[in-house]
């Protein structure tokens, strides 16, 4: 079966984000009230898996061994079955 | 003769340095090997260079720590043997577990190419023997050198003596104005546990003669040869 997964990677609350404070400067000089800011990633990931089970645990797979450094990174995603739109 | 092993990544660009650098200490030899095929039989050291490795994509590091080299210096280390990463080095050995933490964003955002001090916290490690409380003058050039880890992970570090290096001014003094990175605690350069992997952000392979503008680089590699054959370094003391 074809699995698509969209996996969404920000930093940890605790790990300082200097890019979304950058971000948030930015976004208050158009002159809006923005509090907070965090910046991250995603990525789409379209693969090959026997079944849901198997899918979900790939997508930890990536998620843990590569997209997301567990020391200052958390990660979530979407799974969809099927090729991507 | 110490034999030295020199990684190089896609995008590594300081293995001509490093060899360089390491061809100036007596008693050492060096090779550099390509990634692919890095077999680590036969060598005492390895050195992980800086650079861009895979261009920094998903993160410093994080695409090199899953290459074949990368597995064959987990074994090496595991083995013993030893390690150093500079800059893109440190990064890689921090993605791939041999080193503690994780190397962020610089806090101000800028990319910092400058000549920073450092002082040497541990001498009980094979590259900074005779070193301790030296302060050393190191250039750095990287925009992602912010050392972070949880409190847990800080507080064990610390209590484990695993800072090797820290930013200070050059009289010694961990300031806030001597951070140039925002780095956790100045911290500029740590160690494994068994204290045979040392990572550090700045380039002691471009401060390794006279002509470079600084020597402190030639301070810690000397440390190879005579490490190895369980004496003091003779040189540059």
């Amino acid at each position: 079966m074809i699995f698509v997964a969209t996996i969404r990677v920000l930093p940890k609350s605790e790990v300082r984000d200097p890019q979304g404070e950058a971000v948030r400067g930015a976004l208050r000089s158009l002159g809006l009230a923005v509090s907070e800011v965090r910046t991250g990633k995603e990525i789409v990931v379209t693969f090959e898996a026997a079944d849901e089970t198997a899918a979900r645990d790939a997508v930890r797979v990536m998620g843990t061994e590569l997209l997301a450094n567990p020391v200052i990174e958390d990660y979530a995603y979407e799974l969809k079955e099927g090729a991507p739109a | 003769m110490t034999r030295v092993a020199i990684l190089r990544y896609p995008g590594t660009w300081s293995e001509r340095d490093f060899q360089h650098a390491l061809s100036l200490v007596p008693g050492v030899e060096s090779d550099i090997l390509w990634h692919e095929d890095a077999d680590l039989k036969g060598y005492d050291a390895a050195v992980v260079p800086g650079g861009f490795t895979y261009g920094d994509y998903v993160r410093a590091g994080a695409i090199a720590k899953l290459s074949p080299a990368t597995r064959e210096l987990r074994r090496f280390a595991d083995a013993g043997k030893l390690v150093l990463g500079s800059c893109n080095g440190f990064q890689i050995l921090c993605e791939a577990g041999l080193l503690p933490g994780a190397l962020v964003r610089n806090r101000g955002l800028e990319f910092r190419c400058d000549w920073v001090h450092l002082r040497v916290e541990r001498d009980d490690t094979p590259w900074t023997t005779g070193l301790r409380d030296a302060v050393l003058r190191m250039p750095i050039a990287h925009g992602e050198g912010c050392w972070v880890a949880d409190d847990e992970t800080l507080a064990d570090v610390e209590s484990r003596g695993q800072v090797v290096f820290r930013y200070t001014d050059e009289r010694g003094g961990a300031t806030a104005a001597a951070n140039p990175n925002g780095s956790l605690a100045n911290i500029a350069g740590v160690c494994n546990e068994g204290r045979n992997v040392v990572g550090l952000m700045p380039h002691p392979e471009r401060c390794s003669e006279a002509l470079l503008g600084g020597t402190d680089g030639y301070r810690v590699l000397a440390n190879l040869a005579p490490a190895l054959a369980g004496t003091a370094p003779a040189l540059y003391r």
